[in-house]
């Protein structure tokens, strides 16, 4: 069995959480974001595309600044989301999760969007014909059809935010217990003589998790395309 | 009733229609880039048009004069595209029952489209034919109060065609939609319509009665010289070594095979480079159908044909000679002739009645 300090189950545990809710949290806005940019043609489209896929090519540490800029405990949002919702980001879990979707976020859109091309125009068209409206349109034909590309970029997402380093320790820092997750414990661990051991434990478990997530990911999504092309 | 009036401009090509259909199939028959599908389209609200007013019975779906248009789901007109378009992850059930709501119509229009043994069965396991078919009974189902079709046979080969033809014949005679079928297709034309708008570079060349416009010497230009030829109608009256009779206003016409049950109304496809213009009745002639008939009017081409368009008790028919035959006949409006069929094809108009 895998030996590991408190501190390093706790990590995981954090990780675990973190990622599920970041994944979970930014999977509707993350479909809501790729229909907007697959299908609608409006003005500010081009912004749009531009801020969600601004934290894949901008270095990580600077973003998660960027977040402890704008939500900061002292920052005009920061203190809007504390008095109002008693919500604390910087340095905190809570934090973390942000951080982890905002970073995961572009991923996940993309994915959605590539699934949304996919999609023959003609069957939304059919089904429009007979009397559905966009709204049922979408939610009994588009998103049937892409629920597999909807899975690959919750998969890739949460792959994304269990890895998630440079923004999180900008913004949440790493504090044992509250914001070190795998990767910051991984880090802090290889700072400590004789840390290696420690070290090499969680790496073992963060394969373990990332390629469980890729296998269910697989199984699931195979099931799903094999329901869509009817073939179960 | 449907009324249609469209104006539309994209790059050098120019639509400008004004069509009535009534009941029945309305047929719209033109060579590509007529503008045919632009029409469908905007009659469906699947394509705006520049200018559009398009009234369905009491229903105006759109008039552009007063920024009306109604988006396709508030249309009620089913749609039945070139490709079956069916719905992959659903069943044949699930596709069918899609535009319906609920499914009081399903057990009849299955029946009628054979298709109730394939009502569990997914899309991917369909042929070609049955595919199209399902296509059809979805867009039945959802209760339309007009049917577009548009080329529903094009992607189709010539066997499966056939095979589904009978089909739409049963719809026209049975489903009670009207249907507004657009095709590049004459034989779909004479088989399945009852009205024709011939559609030229974006405007109504022809329009009326199948049977008007198919024996309309100025159609010929439009339907080409060599499908040029008019539509009859007749019914069986027996059947006589593998060879069918039929009655038709001007007399008696074999054809080979058997072409329904006697009385079962038929229409014939007689094409005008296949029939033969004879001052005297013909003796020692192979052909079987000979119908006397009297010369309406000549029209020259530029070519070396010439059109002869024969008076045949009430039905019209055209036969398409050279000019040079002509000339040594004298023919003239008036003339008592004979037409002398060389081949002639059938297609029932309702076989399918002893169905309901």
């Amino acid at each position: 069995m895998i030996n590991l300090p408190p501190e390093g189950w706790d990590a995981l545990w954090l990780s675990l959480r973190v990622a599920g809710l970041s994944t979970l949290l930014s999977l509707p806005v993350a479909l809501g974001v790729a229909v907007l940019l697959a299908r609608g043609r409006f003005w500010g489209r081009g912004i749009l595309n531009g801020l969600v896929h601004l934290p894949l090519v901008l270095p990580p540490v600077v973003t998660g600044y960027l977040l402890l800029i704008a939500l900061g405990r002292t920052a005009p949002i920061g203190v809007f989301l504390e008095e109002t919702f008693g919500l604390v980001l910087a340095f905190r879990w809570t934090g973390a999760v942000l951080a982890a979707a905002v970073m995961s976020f572009p991923l996940t859109v993309r994915a959605i969007w590539l699934a949304l091309e996919a999609v023959e125009p003609g069957l939304e068209e059919a089904a429009a014909t007979l009397g559905a409206s966009p709204a049922r349109v979408f939610a009994t034909v588009t998103l049937p059809l892409i629920a597999p590309g909807v899975l690959a970029g919750a998969v890739i997402g949460f792959a994304k935010a269990m890895g998630e380093f440079g923004a999180t320790i900008t913004f949440v820092s790493n504090i044992p217990g509250e914001t070190q997750t795998v990767p910051s414990a991984i880090y802090s661990f290889l700072q400590v003589p004789g840390g290696e051991a420690t070290v090499w434990g969680l790496v073992a478990l963060a394969v373990g998790v990332a390629l469980g997530a890729l296998l269910l990911a697989e199984l699931l999504s195979r099931r799903v395309a094999a329901r869509i092309a009817g073939r179960a | 009733m449907l009324r249609i009036e469209l104006s539309h401009r994209f790059g050098d090509f120019a639509l400008d229609v004004d069509i009535t259909a009534g009941d029945g199939i309305t047929m719209l028959f033109g060579p590509s880039g007529a503008g045919k599908s632009t029409i469908a389209k905007a009659v469906g609200g699947l394509l705006q048009t520049d200018q559009a007013y398009v009234q369905l019975g009491e229903r105006v779906l759109a008039d552009t004069s007063k920024l009306l248009w109604l988006k396709p789901h508030m249309r009620r007109i089913g749609y039945v595209f070139q490709e079956p378009r069916l719905f992959p992850h659903l069943s044949v059930r699930g596709n069918l029952l899609y535009g319906a709501g609920h499914d009081t119509d399903l057990a009849r229009i299955a029946d009628l489209l054979d298709i109730a043994p394939l009502l569990t069965r997914r899309p991917a396991g369909l042929s070609g034919g049955e595919a199209a078919r399902v296509a059809l009974g979805r867009a039945l189902l959802s209760a339309p109060s007009l049917l577009i079709l548009d080329e529903p046979l094009a992607a189709l080969d010539a066997r499966r065609k056939a095979d589904i033809l009978p089909y739409l014949e049963r719809l026209r005679d049975h489903a009670n939609v009207p249907m507004l079928y657009i095709t590049h297709a004459l034989d779909e034309v004479a088989r399945l319509g009852s009205t024709l708008v011939l559609l030229q570079n974006g405007k109504v060349a022809r329009s009326g009665s199948v049977k008007d416009v198919l024996s309309d010497p100025d159609a010929v230009p439009v339907l080409g010289p060599r499908m040029a030829g008019a539509m009859l109608e007749g019914h069986v009256v027996r059947h006589v070594d593998g060879l069918t009779e039929l009655e038709v206003s001007g007399g008696l016409v074999w054809v080979p095979g058997t072409a329904g049950a006697v009385d079962t109304k038929i229409r014939l496809r007689v094409m005008a480079q296949d029939v033969i213009v004879g001052t005297q009745k013909p003796q020692g002639l192979s052909a079987l159908n000979i119908l006397p008939a009297k010369v309406v009017s000549l029209h020259r081409g530029d070519g070396p044909g010439a059109l002869v368009v024969l008076q045949s008790g009430t039905d019209r028919l055209l036969a398409r000679i050279t000019q040079r035959s002509l000339d040594e006949m004298s023919l003239a409006p008036g003339d008592a002739v004979y037409g002398i069929l060389k081949t002639v094809s059938v297609g029932p108009t309702d076989v399918f009645a002893g169905l309901d």
